[in-house]
């Protein structure tokens, strides 16, 4: 009887499987593991929506978009979640985004008015350490300092390209005299965050390049007090994390239907404690009490999306350069 | 003799197939992404130092691997003690190791938190950081002297018993001994591994990923990676595709000249055994000791940390080990018989036919995996999505990565039977079943079986291709390691490396062993 109705209820799910409309959205890795918010994001909107809700991991956010430029207006996915600001002018460009009429109360410090793309989570960048490391207050004290640090590849990882806005924010002409300082603490470059947290775990370095929200996971999931982050006079670069419709979807409303679901109160009450980000939208139920504050205007840096696609290609080359010798 | 004719057209026709194929794989999805990156792009300063990097410490691995490895395989050669065996068999496990946990393994050992760290600032002194030039190097060497030394091993094991015997007796000094006896062996198998360990470093991707450490640590492969996954600048990624085909076709042109390990006469089908054992024993057993201990410290650093965390493995861990397992088995049926067809359609041909086979197996190597699987993808998308056709494109590509090797096991020894037997077989007119079966195959064992183990370790520890055509519901076991570690669950993920190893071991093991049954069996 149970392996009659087991065999029934396999049979029904393929078939209701054929004719439900799939909404294939690229994402960034770490969001669909198992530990990120992939698993419940993707029940809670098939719970709604009768729909497949397919995410599929390409890697870091700046393999996102060359993985869409690869792909052109042929590309299977309809949404493409996990870019920021840095990268939004240039996602843009491609003219593969639609734009999408999705509102919200948003929590994202400066607001949000972009036509094209809906944010669902933020943060600032900061060099995460453990607790009782005399930390450097500035990038100039750090690169005075012998402690050692693991940063990104601002070619390959989202958070690489935030340390070379966030020293070019803070430095301006002299971002490439920070660089030259900084070398000698440069343990390594890793293509992406999750190679760099690594080996920060494994003591391969005294600090590493993170969000101020890192901590926080090592708090709450493993009650672990002993990691802090570095708070740095000269400010904190801010990330955005966007996600935007492609003009090629053949599941234009549905895609629709998932962007206004992203700053739902259900997936945003995710985002905290599985991604370790700010949430676009506050939940109801606000953060969890061991989650940090936000920083001021005045410790908050960011550049406008325009401004950091037109300073990317000079910042690179500085970086590239000094990092080469 | 009809029956040979139709033998030999036999061969012709899948020894020509094999060759179409792989030139298809290799220059034609190069071409592919050449056109369409709209022609080739200019290669900046960062990328001729690129250039400049790759060409050196390629040089260096491939020089301290081999050199090290004369005297580890002498040693191994010439000395039985309980373990042996194991040891030969764990030789394998770097080179078939997946890299990222072999870089773990390494990090473990020499990182600044690791054990020789350790010692270090237990002593007073600096940690060690080998982050740049230096860890590419140790990773290199790491990674491909077990295999130099197997491939020596092979070299010390083809010399009849019977030299030794006769050098013994007639008590040859050392000098002798190595000009008549060692020098003819280091001079066939030197220049063939050398050339090998420089290729495979030449075109290692993951190491220079892992502990290249930034600009100054790029190679000429993690460039390609660079500008198709980041910039997606399909233009300077053919540039370098081309930079990266020059050197590795002149390297394989190069592979003419190299003599191929020999034997010559009738010697008895079996490891030497050595008189002079005794008189080398303490600096036979301080190499031993050494290449144990570096190959040992890492993998048990590994072992140790994953062990225990198996039993909290999510489930997914089964269905990713069963697509790995699928993917490598294909790859290993597709790799043995495209190397098979080449070794025997060239068996009997001249020098150059012989070394043109070989050179195209060597084409596969400096084919960079990832233009051909960016090629693949760029020539399936406008028919397909290439997902769907993610198992067996990676199936096919591990096939030929592993092709090379797989080649250079197989050709001298069907060489060599051939060499050996044909006359025996003209003068007795064998039919072409007996040939095969009673006097090709049971000669062809022992290699069949290494080559198809190391086919099937390399594509279960394989990254590169699956990553590019990755999909939620389909994951390997390196993939999931690799996500695992983007999630924070750094037990978990040496939970998973203990599996994929094991996993990997296990399959080397049953196709080594199963190969050399014969041999113990006489």
């Amino acid at each position: 009887m149970r392996i009659t109705s087991l065999f029934a209820g396999l049979f029904l799910a393929t078939t209701a499987v054929a004719e439900t409309p799939v909404l294939t959205i690229y994402t960034y890795d770490s969001f669909v593991s198992d530990w990120g918010p992939g698993p419940a994001v993707e029940a809670a909107f098939e719970a709604t929506c009768g729909c497949d809700l397919q995410m599929v991991g390409t890697g870091d956010g700046a393999a996102l978009l060359a993985r869409l430029k690869l792909e052109g207006s042929r590309t299977d996915a309809d949404i493409v979640m996990g870019l920021d600001t840095n990268l939004t002018a240039a996602a843009a460009d491609t003219g593969l985004f639609d734009p999408t009429s999705v509102t919200a109360n948003y929590a994202v410090p400066g607001g949000w008015d972009d036509p094209l793309f809906v944010p669902f989570d933020w943060g600032y960048f900061a060099f995460v350490q453990n607790v009782g490391l005399q930390s450097p207050k500035n990038f100039r004290a750090l690169a005075d300092s012998d402690l050692k640090i693991v940063i990104q590849d601002p070619r390959s990882s989202t958070p690489g390209l935030g340390l070379l806005m966030w020293v070019k924010a803070a430095y301006g002409n002299d971002a490439a005299d920070i660089w030259a300082d900084l070398s000698d603490n440069i343990v390594t470059v890793t293509a992406g965050w999750s190679e760099a947290y690594g080996m920060f775990l494994e003591g391969e370095a005294d600090m590493v390049l993170s969000y101020t929200t890192s901590p926080a996971y090592h708090t709450i999931a493993e009650g672990d007090a002993s990691k802090s982050f570095a708070v740095f006079d000269e400010g904190h670069y801010m990330q955005i994390e966007v996600a935007g419709k492609l003009a090629s979807s053949d599941q234009s409303a549905l895609a629709d239907q998932f962007l206004q679901f992203m700053v739902s109160d259900t997936f945003q009450s995710i985002i905290p404690t599985t991604n370790w980000m700010f949430p676009a939208v506050t939940p109801a139920a606000g953060l969890p009490e061991k989650f940090p504050k936000a920083l001021s205007a005045a410790q908050s840096l960011i550049f406008s999306p325009r401004e950091a696609a037109d300073l990317r290609n000079v910042a690179l080359a500085e970086w590239q350069a000094v990092l080469s010798q | 003799m009809a029956g040979s004719i139709i033998t030999i057209t036999l061969r012709n026709i899948l020894g020509g197939a094999v060759l179409a194929a792989l030139l298809i794989f290799s220059i034609g999805t190069a071409a592919a992404v050449a056109m369409r990156g709209q022609g080739l792009g200019v290669l900046g300063v960062a990328d001729w130092s690129a250039v400049r990097f790759t060409l050196w410490q390629a040089c260096l691995s491939a020089g301290l691997s081999v050199g090290i490895a004369i005297p580890v395989s002498r040693a191994l050669a010439r000395q039985s003690f309980i373990g042996r065996q194991t040891l030969i068999t764990l030789l394998g496990a770097p080179f078939i190791l997946p890299v990222i946990v072999g870089v773990l393994g390494l990090l473990a050992v020499f990182g600044r938190a690791g054990w020789i760290s350790g010692m270090l600032t237990w002593a007073g002194f600096a940690k060690l950081s080998i982050y740049g030039a230096p860890g590419v190097i140790l990773a290199h060497v790491f990674f491909n002297l077990p295999l130099a030394t197997r491939f020596l091993l092979q070299g010390w094991g083809s010399v009849p018993t019977e030299r030794f015997r006769v050098a013994h007796s007639l008590a040859a000094s050392p000098w002798a001994y190595f000009r008549l006896i060692e020098w003819p062996v280091l001079r066939s198998v030197i220049p063939g591994a050398f050339l090998l360990v420089f290729l495979l470093c030449l075109t290692s991707f993951a190491v220079a990923l892992a502990v290249g450490g930034g600009p100054k640590g790029t190679t000429i492969e993690l460039a390609i990676y660079q500008a198709f996954r980041l910039d997606f600048d399909l233009g300077k990624a053919a540039s370098l595709a081309v930079v990266q085909f020059s050197l590795c076709g002149g390297l394989a042109i190069l592979a003419f000249l190299v003599p191929l390990p020999q034997t010559d006469g009738l010697g008895l089908d079996r490891l030497p055994q050595r008189l002079d054992a005794s008189a080398h024993r303490a600096a036979d057993a301080f190499w031993i000791a050494i290449a144990a201990a570096f190959l040992i410290f890492p993998l048990g650093a590994i072992f140790l940390r994953g062990v225990g965390y198996i039993p909290d493995l999510p489930h997914q861990v089964i269905a990713a080990s069963l697509t790995s397992i699928l993917i490598a088995l294909t790859s290993t049926l597709v790799c043995i018989t495209m190397a098979l067809s080449l070794a025997l359609a060239f068996a009997r041909r001249g020098k150059l036919a012989r070394s043109l086979a070989e050179g195209i197996g060597v084409l596969g190597l400096a084919t960079s995996p990832l233009v051909v699987g960016t090629g693949l993808f760029l020539i399936i998308f406008p028919y397909a999505h290439p997902m769907t056709f993610a198992v067996p494109i990676t199936a096919s590509v591990n096939a030929m990565m592993a092709l090379p090797f797989a080649l250079r096991v197989l050709m001298p020894a069907v060489r060599d039977t051939y060499a050996d037997y044909l006359q025996l077989r003209s003068s007795l007119n064998i039919t072409r079943w007996v040939w095969l079966s009673w006097i090709v195959l049971p000669r062809l064992r022992r290699p069949l079986g290494f080559a198809a183990g190391l086919a099937v370790a390399l594509s279960m520890g394989d990254l590169g291709v699956i990553a590019l055509f990755a999909d939620p519901d389909l994951q390997t076991l390196p993939l999931m390691l690799y996500r695992l570690m983007g999630a924070y669950q750094m037990d978990q993920a040496a939970a998973v490396a203990v599996v994929l190893v094991i996993q990997s071991l296990a399959l080397f093991w049953i196709f080594d062993r199963g190969g050399q049954g014969y041999v113990r069996s006489k």
